[in-house]
């Protein structure tokens, strides 16, 4: 078993070079996706090694980004888009929404648009505005696009391979401030027995309160989970991993369990994703909940200027607020 | 472009036009066959490139049943909205001659993507007429198979084709389909509306990058919706290709003649590797853009006249009767022929069942979703409560 230890982007990296490798369809394009390998660097080396056919530098258009993928889909490839930052993602949003999402239905299944549109997503990292969004609900709510988020550098390797091979269009978030962080990664890893596409997975158990989190906010519930355990309170997290369809057998099961939930995510709580898991857990687990669906999110705000984004971002502090709020009912 | 600037042309016309009369008035065209129906041989456009078609009479009579047929079946699909039949219904009246044109200058191998209007080239594509009437009935959303008949579903949203032809154009030249004779080339469908949308400015900038083997075909009717073509250009649209880096023409849209000479030399530039061009086929919409507006809240009645001298079919009609090339029989055979595929297709208009109501849950994903199997399987128990009673 060849495992390695690679920080989540180099994962991606990897994972990317094992879809371009396994399939002589599948490209990759975006702005500046070649020589420089990407801002974040997730496709470094690709063109150099599968070259400018397969890795494809685009015009700085993002709308001509997805829409010319959507052509070269129809002719028979498989692309894979980098969108360069969350908040760059809204010149395609028609293309997407309208286009990408809804060309199966449209044609009555005649056409598919295997396409993957990888979003580096969510803030933390002192950027700029327009860099640190979390548009992750606008997608779930298009019927015909199915939007994932890996949290881990096996995941990553896995998912997006998996996101690749899938005929499904996919939005593929990324968290970006987790880039940098380093996990094992089995490269043998098989694509679709343990852990299909859409699903969720239980990533710490306990009994106490179940967490529900997806990409950057999987490691803040695991770190307020280890904190809570010194308080004698076992959270158990769950790592969504696919935002649409949601898998929520694993969600109900646990909290049928524990009795309660927190969702928590970067994304503002009005109309978020935060919204939905709480509606849904409602209505399947009315008599198992102690306490009301809480959720932990971004504020109803424009993403802020970098000096204060720690105060608008859900932290390890504000996960077990929330925890002790539900104890507090 | 060995002429420079083809937008100046070789006799000097006028710079950018600020008015109406300007932007639509005395254009320069590529024209083979007059208004009156007088043929031309040959004409060098203003590109340097001789433009001629050498048709045989049976390809000439042909031509004028195609365009005979499409204005016939557009009517009868205008007939049936206003009767309630079909919701909506855009007619491509005063365009036959652009679609017709383009559309039987296309090879089999080659890919189109039209708008909602493209009835003609449809047809010419070999799609039974009645497949976009489903649309606008509402039973289905274009049910044919864009790889089968190398047409591309309609888009409603303006403009967002162009970059799908390209991106399928640039896949055609990764598939190294160029080069050859038998090559393929992609032809994207816009209006002059369209031309203001950033996608299709997109689509130029990629197709003239990627170098891609795509002929963009504006069919320039003069109206988006209400806005007139000076809402849209301060310069005629096809020199907008110069600025792109490709070659860009005028050619007159009601002569099918013309547009077909000018279509196939681009569609063969572009197959051979030579990359994309614009042509502006310059034409009138003498309808509604849809049977849901009142053209003559925006337009005088002159105009119209005006362009109804002008007319696709009159003029093909007059040259087939000068040449002796079709007699009387021939425009008898030809209408009677129209009027029956036009009952057909009402018959079968008619006739098409309303979708079963799951059917809305069919094909959202290649793969499935469990939360819609979940809401179509307690939609299914909802319809089903209802059996037995009189609902």
């Amino acid at each position: 078993m060849a495992t390695e230890t690679l920080t989540l982007g180099k994962a991606l990296n990897t994972g990317l070079r094992r879809a371009l490798e396994n399939d002589p369809k599948v490209v990759i394009m975006g702005e500046d996706v070649g020589k420089l390998g990407g801002v974040f660097r997730i496709t470094d080396g690709l063109q150099k090694d599968f070259g400018d056919q397969r890795v494809i530098d685009t015009p700085l258009a993002e709308s001509g980004i997805i829409g010319t993928a959507v052509g070269l889909a129809i002719r028979g490839y498989r692309p894979v888009c980098e969108i360069q930052f969350d908040g760059f993602v809204y010149p395609a949003y028609d293309q997407i929404v309208s286009q990408v999402a809804k060309m199966h239905y449209r044609s009555r299944g005649k056409l598919n648009i295997p396409m993957v549109i990888r979003i580096p997503f969510g803030g933390g990292i002192g950027a700029v505005e327009h860099h640190s969004e979390s548009p992750e609900a606008y997608f779930a709510h298009t019927a015909g696009l199915k939007v994932v988020s890996c949290a881990n550098p096996q995941d990553a390797y896995v998912m997006i391979q998996q996101a690749v091979a899938s005929d499904d269009p996919i939005v593929f978030l990324e968290p970006k401030r987790r880039y940098w962080e380093k996990g094992q990664v089995d490269l043998d890893a098989p694509l679709s027995e343990a852990y299909p596409l859409h699903s969720a997975r239980v990533v710490r158990s306990g009994s106490h309160v179940t967490l529900l989190a997806y990409g950057p906010m999987v490691r803040t519930c695991l770190d307020a989970a280890t904190a809570a355990a010194e308080d004698g309170r076992e959270l158990e997290v769950i790592d969504l991993r696919t935002l649409s369809p949601l898998d929520l057998g694993v969600v109900y099961e646990s909290v049928r369990r524990t009795g309660r939930a927190v969702v928590v995510h970067e994304a503002p709580s009005n109309v978020g994703l935060g919204a939905e898991i709480a509606a849904r857990i409602t209505e399947e687990c009315f008599y198992s909940l102690e306490s009301p669906v809480l959720r932990v999110a971004g504020f109803d705000t424009p993403y802020p200027a970098a000096r204060v984004e720690e105060d608008y971002l859900p932290d390890l502090d504000r996960v077990l607020d929330a925890v002790d709020r539900s104890f507090g009912w | 472009m060995a002429k420079g600037d083809p937008g100046a042309g070789p006799r000097g016309r006028r710079a950018a036009p600020r008015s109406r009369k300007a932007a639509t008035g005395d254009p320069e065209l590529v024209q083979l066959l007059t208004p009156e129906g007088a043929r031309v041989d040959s004409v060098t456009g203003p590109d340097g490139v001789e433009y001629r078609v050498d048709f045989t009479d049976e390809e000439y009579r042909g031509l004028y049943r195609d365009l005979v047929l499409v204005r016939k079946l557009d009517a009868e699909a205008t007939a049936l909205q206003r009767q309630g039949e079909l919701g909506i219904w855009a007619s491509l009246l005063g365009q036959e001659a652009a679609q017709v044109g383009s559309g039987r200058a296309l090879r089999t191998q080659d890919m189109a993507f039209p708008t909602y209007r493209e009835h003609g080239v449809l047809y010419c594509r070999g799609i039974d007429p009645i497949m976009p009437l489903s649309l606008f009935r509402g039973v289905d959303q274009g049910g044919w198979d864009p790889n089968e008949f190398k047409f591309n579903m309609y888009t409603i949203v303006i403009g967002a084709q162009t970059l799908h032809a390209t991106g399928y154009a640039m896949g055609v030249a990764m598939d190294g389909k160029t080069g050859t004779d038998d090559g393929e080339a992609v032809i994207a469908y816009f209006g002059d509306g369209a031309t203001s949308q950033g996608d299709v400015n997109e689509s130029f900038v990629w197709a003239g990058v990627f170098n891609a083997p795509l002929v963009f075909f504006c069919q320039n009717n003069q109206y988006a919706i209400s806005e007139p073509l000076e809402r849209q250009t301060r310069i005629p649209l096809y020199r907008r290709a110069a600025g792109f880096g490709f070659p860009g023409i005028r050619v007159d849209g009601n002569d099918v003649l013309a547009t077909y000479a000018v279509t196939r030399h681009a569609l063969d530039n572009a197959r051979h590797g030579q990359g994309p061009s614009l042509i502006e086929a310059y034409t009138y919409r003498m309808g509604a853009h849809t049977t849901s507006d009142d053209p003559t809240r925006y337009r005088i009645a002159s105009e119209v006249e005006a362009w109804q001298a002008k007319d696709p079919i009159a003029r093909v009609k007059a040259f087939l009767e000068r040449e002796q090339i079709a007699d009387a029989g021939f425009f008898t055979e030809v209408d009677e022929q129209a009027r029956r595929e036009a009952v057909d297709l009402r018959e079968r208009v008619l006739a098409m069942p309303d979708p079963e109501p799951t059917t809305l849950f069919e094909h959202v994903y290649p793969n499935g979703s469990p939360l819609l199997d979940e809401q179509r399987a307690e939609f299914s128990r909802y319809l089903e409560s209802f059996e037995g009673s009189a609902h």
